[in-house]
């Protein structure tokens, strides 16, 4: 699965990055919204949705016992309903990558980790550094890094792009998704040119938010960064995936998502391979949504387990 | 960390596409038809009342989706075309011209409303005659139907602060005919402004999209809109040319194309009788090099693919400057390969049936000219139902302004596209057309964007978008696309005497 750059990663060419038409992108969101996902088609766009998904923990109160929770929920979504798939990953904090770890052997679901000072990215690059080189001695197989978007508001992306570089150097064989925190990026272009700078730099995956910051993910930061990655796959042939987190609280949503990334990226992308749901909540939603199609009735919240 | 020297990649975009035969497909999402009322047998709508037709002819309106007839309409003569005008005649002297005007823009809400009420009903009909995907007709149609209505009867009683220091009097009967695609908003289009000005309607809706137009006078009785106020004779061309040969209209509205708008003029010539024309078009949809190109992409799509390209003011002229040409007709190709073609009346269709055999014809010949003239076809790989009339969404790269296919207007989903380098050029390529209806500019910077809306010769351009409508903007032609402006303040003009 892991896709090092085997090439030193070169600093691209931003004036070629396209622009992005704020009201146009508004509207082709507004067409994915009115996709009717019926029957057996939402069914299985429910289960793709469960089986994307980084189940995620990140608060100052984690302990190994909440994590534990956590990793067997990731494992055992909803055992009353039969052969449901498993999560993609669990997501948490460096000082809780061996828990997960080990609650997870041969469970087939990675430990992703947030990295580089997460949530603010606001330290040194060695401190960064050394966060990250931390969570991967823990054993995680993905780690969820932030820009520093000080840095490139200034307009320092030669900053930004080699800190990148920085850090998926120091992720070794850990797949490196990359946070734009997209919510203080403030317009869709600065959106398109941080995804670019990212790719380039060596990102093997591409995440909108860190959930602490509002608005996390968009339908709307999704598609410019859906656009970016078809535009560096068309150029380059390098597959780079996306992971919209924060926000995504409903099945309805999380399948208008996943119309959005068909109909934008196709089959190669319609995978928890290049796509994850960065989620907390979501999962129950779209258990409740599985039984419902099964059973035809809505069950009481109350019989889904909320770890 | 060091970097190399800033090469920029050559694209090899030959090996690599999107794959869009995904695993997941969308299950089929029908919109019911259990809710509408159709007649076997409609009659024609004159002075309130659904009557037979003195020429005792009736013809049948089919499904272009799947060829099954819908219902059986009636072919009104010249005898028929007579008894409606005199039924709006009498109904303008002795009701509507003598009511006072905030009573007429009463009238014209509770139509509005009505339309919103039975919205789905009339979306349902406009896609089984006409074709059309239930998501414009739903989204787009009639939505802009009911805002026509609400438009206009906010101006039934201020027609004197639209004209200061003028006397607004009606004109007295219009006699107006639409084309087949866009049934019910051309019906409003049309007699929204009529009825605002304090004139009566004798209106032909056209002869493959009738049902829509009889629903709406149901809608006329329903409101106790007076009797003959709206007459609607239904047929072909030869009961249009009854409408416009009868002496007694004094103004004439017509949509569709401009062969039929030059035969109108002509029988219009030495006559007193007013007219508005719309007629055809073929577009020009600019996109410069510092475009949003992504967002463009949409709006080619938009241009060209919306209602099957049975548009008008359809940019059916694509120019992309030569800088990103290879990325945008890419980009292209990349979307339309997404676009679902089917079942008009499915909630995920893009684009639904072409309106009748004959379009049909017609467009495939154009197909086989362009590629005759040597322009290369590109055309979508999705699957096609087995019965009905379609066309599949289809584009020609390397075509030139001497080609056929980029002077006559297609009216259906194929597009042309040029290439340009300069400002100079491209001007000179979008005006160089007879027609000159609407056009598009796509570009980040503000400044060209002026420079190209002073310059382009047509009624209607759209900046960073395509195929938006509002009852509040006038719409009209330059040269062979039309005379006189529908729509806004503008559009009441044509229907007033201005003293």
């Amino acid at each position: 699965m892991s896709s090092r750059t085997e090439t030193m990663p070169v600093f691209p060419d931003l004036s070629r990055v396209s622009r992005v038409d704020e009201v146009g992108v508004e509207e082709r969101v507004a067409r994915f919204q009115k996709r009717s996902i019926k029957k057996e088609s939402k069914v299985h766009a429910l289960r793709l949705a469960l089986s994307m998904m980084d189940l995620t923990t990140l608060e100052g109160q984690d302990t190994a016992g909440k994590v534990r929770q956590l990793c067997y929920k990731g494992r055992h979504l909803h055992d009353a309903y039969p052969d449901l798939p498993h999560v993609a990953a669990i997501c948490v904090y460096p000082s809780l990558v061996r828990v997960a770890k080990q609650a997870l052997a041969g469970s087939g679901i990675n430990v992703a980790s947030v990295a580089t000072a997460f949530p603010s990215g606001q330290s040194s690059r060695k401190v960064k550094l050394a966060d990250t080189t931390f969570a991967v001695s823990e054993g995680a197989d993905e780690i969820d890094m932030v820009i520093s978007r000080g840095e490139f508001l200034q307009g320092e992306y030669a900053y930004v792009f080699d800190e990148i570089a920085a850090v998926k150097e120091a992720c070794n064989e850990a797949h490196l998704k990359v946070i734009l925190e997209t919510g203080e990026l403030s317009t869709l272009d600065n959106i398109r040119r941080a995804s670019v700078l990212a790719m380039h730099a060596g990102a093997d995956f591409i995440k909108t938010s860190t959930g602490k910051v509002q608005p996390a993910a968009t339908m709307q930061v999704t598609l410019v960064m859906l656009q970016a990655i078809r535009d560096y796959y068309m150029e380059t042939g390098r597959v780079v995936g996306m992971k919209p987190a924060g926000g995504i609280a409903t099945a309805k949503l999380a399948i208008q998502y996943l119309v959005m990334l068909r109909e934008t990226l196709g089959k190669t992308w319609l995978t928890p391979t290049w796509f994850r749901f960065g989620a907390s909540r979501l999962a129950n939603d779209v258990l409740m949504q599985l039984v419902k199609e099964r059973s035809g009735a809505y069950q009481s919240l109350d019989y889904f387990s909320k770890d | 960390m060091k970097r190399k020297p800033n090469a920029r990649p050559r694209r090899k975009t030959a090996a690599r596409a999107i794959d869009f035969q995904t695993d997941w497909t969308y299950a089929p999402a029908p919109e019911s038809t259990g809710h509408i009322q159709l007649r076997e047998r409609y009659g024609l709508f004159i002075n309130g009342q659904f009557v037979n037709p003195k020429s005792g002819k009736y013809f049948a309106t089919t499904n272009p989706a799947n060829e099954k007839k819908l219902a059986e309409v009636a072919e009104a003569g010249i005898a028929d075309a007579d008894r409606a005008v005199r039924a709006a005649r009498q109904a303008y002297e002795t009701v509507w011209s003598r009511l006072s005007a905030a009573e007429r823009g009463k009238y014209l809400y509770r139509i509005a409303r009505i339309i919103q009420e039975r919205a789905r009903e009339f979306s349902v009909i406009e896609s089984m005659d006409g074709g059309k995907a239930i998501r414009e007709s739903r989204d787009v149609d009639v939505p802009l139907v009911a805002a026509h209505f609400f438009y206009y009867a906010g101006w039934a009683d201020k027609l004197a602060y639209a004209f200061p220091g003028k006397t607004p009097k009606p004109l007295g009967v219009a006699g107006q005919i639409i084309p087949w695609n866009f049934p019910l908003l051309m019906a409003a289009w049309k007699i929204a402004p009529a009825l605002a000005t304090g004139n009566t309607v004798v209106l032909k809706p056209a002869e493959t999209t009738p049902l829509t137009a009889l629903k709406l006078a149901e809608v006329f009785r329903d409101a106790d809109l007076p009797p003959g106020v709206v007459n609607i004779i239904t047929g072909g061309g030869a009961t249009g040319a009854a409408l416009v040969n009868h002496p007694d209209i004094d103004k004439v509205a017509f949509t569709g194309s401009t062969d039929v708008g030059k035969l109108i003029l002509k029988a219009l010539a030495g006559r007193k009788t007013k007219y508005t024309l719309e007629l055809g078009g073929k577009a020009a949809n600019i996109i410069f090099e510092d475009a949003a190109l992504d967002q463009a992409v949409e709006g080619i799509v938009n241009g060209i693919f919306f209602n099957q390209g049975h548009v008008c003011c359809a940019g059916s002229r694509l120019f992309v400057q030569e800088s990103v040409a290879d990325v945008v007709v890419e980009k292209l190709k990349e979307r339309m390969e997404t676009l679902i073609v089917g079942d008009p009346l499915d909630k995920n269709t893009d684009i639904g049936a072409i309106n009748s055999r004959m379009q049909l014809d017609k467009i495939q010949a154009y197909i086989k000219i362009g590629r005759d003239e040597g322009a290369d076809f590109y055309q979508t790989s999705c699957k096609l139902p087995a019965k009905g009339y379609w066309c599949a969404p289809a584009l020609f790269t390397n075509a030139s302004q001497s080609h056929r296919i980029v002077q006559e207007e297609i009216f259906g989903p194929v597009l042309a596209i040029q290439t340009f380098r300069t400002i100079e050029e491209v001007l000179e390529k979008a005006n160089n057309t007879p027609y000159g209806l609407s056009g598009g500019v796509w570009t980040d910077k503000g400044a060209k964007i002026f420079k190209m809306t002073s310059k382009l010769r047509a009624g209607v351009i759209w900046a960073n978008t395509f195929s938006k409508f509002d009852p509040g903007s006038p719409f009209g032609g330059y040269k062979e696309s039309g005379v006189g402006r529908e729509g806004g303040l503008q559009g009441l003009m044509p229907y007033l005497q201005l003293a």
